[in-house]
């Protein structure tokens, strides 16, 4: 990854790179390093960053290509936000969960954490994620811009259940409505089943507090469902016995079908794969052994098998999955390649624990249409150029 | 109306009162039913502030009413500068088109644009969401007259409601969209096969 990162600085702020070199010791063993800092820093060589994703500005993907593992570093944790990332003081903030419970409660941000607090390790994915490989397909495109709105964390908080168990969720009580405290009031209804499942509030984020754009200081947590509906900010969880059909139920984050229908409460994330090396725009600098590697994840659980092609899909071999391999959660996958210094074409395929293979981009267009929004888990090629340049393709171009 | 900002000075209150009472509210933990006594009863006015959510059923709808005629007012001084003239050719999303009628054609055709008039279910949610983010310079701070009037004008400008319509609780959840029928509900299970 350092080398691509620095090779990227250097392309795009020679003057830049020109200065950090500047201030760094030809012999770092003949000079005394700096101190102990509160906070740390990356090395000055070194800048993953967020890029914006269209003219929104409540948008911004993870730099995936810069990332090794499958942590995301939470400073680089996508964004997607509907109003702006709004600034909440913990010591006033509130949790209400009320409607058809016992018992409506209030609970303070320090009585979540007095819960028995659970972590886990699981993506968030805007279901949007993946548009720009469906359907109008640029050569020019990294990891970043095709599958950039995902990324993993250890998340920690409280279960659901036991919120739900403590306000005594009453019987025909089916959904609830999550509710957020930005400027968008976000609302969805998730139904009740998913907390008894493995739905968390969840406060801390890779071992610190949530991140601001994350939902500071508190959010909703659905492992391995649509991130809209994953409700950041969360201020209220209202229970009744249907769906309350908000805007971002319906008119968003429903998928138009070739049937004319359009699918709702569509919140599993199904299998996906990315190689996000080598991709666009790395230059492979010589023939030889290189390591093919990528994410995967299901939002149904485990992935058990990723396959490789270099020829354009018609051999596939297995790629080896890097532990930890955990449900409901990026997956580090590496393959071994020896290039030939020939034109190839580098596809990924993921297979998840019920049996679901990752579909063609064809399969996909034939089941949900060309017009289709959101979910978008086609399979992605790379097509390597006899000069070793690389760009994103499409299986048969 | 404020609804959801009055709700940070209730907030402050109830804190203030919160230390006072957290121990009388704590229950005695019982094996059957564990339950950790954290938290605390919530008032019903904290409720009211929050409760703000408007059902297809029309629960959660306020009093008050507003007719076309007053939407088309609301709608120049506060929506059209991001929406466009009559909801058509704003900066921001298109609100009013109905085409292509009788089809709901769009995972067929990634060109058409959903608007309210062509993809919208139910009318209550243009209430529920109108009143809660937008406008989006201001969120949250339309009455409810306002916002009846607007969803009035909105639906009028879509072809819903005649331009004599006067929306309130009892009238607006009995609009039926366009598109109403055409949702389902997911059928993707995992396993072999594409959905």
């Amino acid at each position: 990854m350092a080398r691509l990162t620095r090779r990227a600085l250097l392309q795009r702020t020679a003057g830049g790179a020109a200065a950090i070199l500047g201030q760094v010791p030809l012999d770092p063993t003949r000079i005394q390093g700096r101190g102990w800092r509160p906070q740390g820093e990356r090395s000055p060589f070194e800048r993953p960053e967020r890029r914006p994703w269209g003219p929104e500005g409540g948008v911004s993907t993870s730099p995936l290509q810069d990332l090794g593992g499958i942590i995301t570093p939470a400073d680089l944790h996508f964004e997607r936000h509907h109003a702006g990332v709004p600034a909440i003081d913990p010591e006033r903030y509130r949790l209400l969960v009320h409607g058809m419970v016992d018992r409506p409660t209030v609970f303070t941000l320090a009585e979540l954490k007095r819960f028995p607090s659970r972590s886990r390790i699981c993506f968030i994915e805007c279901s949007g994620n993946g548009q720009r490989g469906y359907r109008q397909i640029e050569k020019d495109v990294t990891p970043q811009a095709i599958d950039g709105l995902t990324s993993t964390s250890e998340w920690t908080g409280v279960p659901l259940a036991t919120l739900f168990r403590e306000a005594g969720v009453k019987p025909g009580a089916t959904w609830f409505l999550a509710e957020g405290m930005d400027a968008a009031v976000m609302t969805r209804s998730i139904p009740v089943e998913k907390a008894w499942d493995d739905a968390m509030i969840a406060y801390a984020q890779n071992g610190e507090a949530l991140r601001p754009e994350q939902g500071y200081p508190a959010r909703l947590l659905l492992p391995g469902w649509e991130g809209n509906a994953q409700v950041k900010w969360i201020r209220r969880l209202k229970l009744a016995d249907r769906p309350f059909m908000t805007r971002e139920e319906t008119a968003r984050y429903t998928d138009p079908l070739p049937d004319c229908t359009a699918r709702m409460f569509s919140f599993e994330m199904d299998a996906k794969s990315i190689i996000t090396f080598p991709a666009h725009p790395v230059t492979l600098a010589a023939k030889g052994f290189w390591e093919i590697t990528g994410l995967a994840w299901s939002g149904r659980g485990r992935i058990t098998r990723v396959e490789v092609s270099t020829d354009g899909g018609s051999k596939w071999e297995p790629a080896v999955l890097q532990d930890p391999v955990l449900p409901k959660c990026h997956t580090r996958f590496r393959f071994p390649w020896r290039w030939n210094g020939s034109g190839a074409l580098l596809m990924s395929r993921a297979t998840d624990e019920t049996g679901y293979v990752q579909p063609t981009l064809a399969q996909l267009r034939a089941a949900r249409g060309l017009g289709t929004l959101y979910h978008y888990n086609n399979v992605r090629a790379w097509r390597v150029e006899a000069d070793g340049r690389v760009f994103f393709g499409l299986p048969s171009a | 109306m404020r609804r959801y900002r009055a709700v940070v000075a209730v907030g402050l209150g109830s804190a203030l009162a919160f230390a006072a009472t957290v121990a009388a509210a704590e229950p005695a933990p019982s094996p059957r039913a564990p339950r950790f006594g954290f938290g605390r009863p919530a008032t019903a006015e904290e409720i009211q502030a929050w409760d703000i959510d408007v059902r297809p059923d029309g629960a959660g709808l306020p009093p008050g009413r507003g007719t076309v005629a007053q939407g088309k007012a609301v709608y120049a001084a506060r929506c059209a500068a991001c929406h466009g003239e009559a909801g058509r050719n704003g900066p921001f999303d298109a609100l009013v088109g109905r085409g292509p009628r009788g089809s709901f054609a769009f995972g067929r055709d990634p060109s058409l644009v959903r608007t309210i008039g062509n993809y919208w279910p139910y009318a209550t949610t243009l209430y529920d969401y109108v009143h809660r983010a937008m406008p989006w310079t201001q969120p949250g701070s339309l009455e409810p007259d306002e916002v009846y009037g607007l969803v009035a004008y909105l639906l009028f400008l879509n072809q819903i409601v005649p331009e004599n319509a006067v929306l309130d609780a009892a009238t607006l959840p009995r609009v039926v969209m366009p598109a109403r029928d055409r949702f389902v509900r997911d059928n993707r299970r995992g396993g072999p096969g594409i959905r």
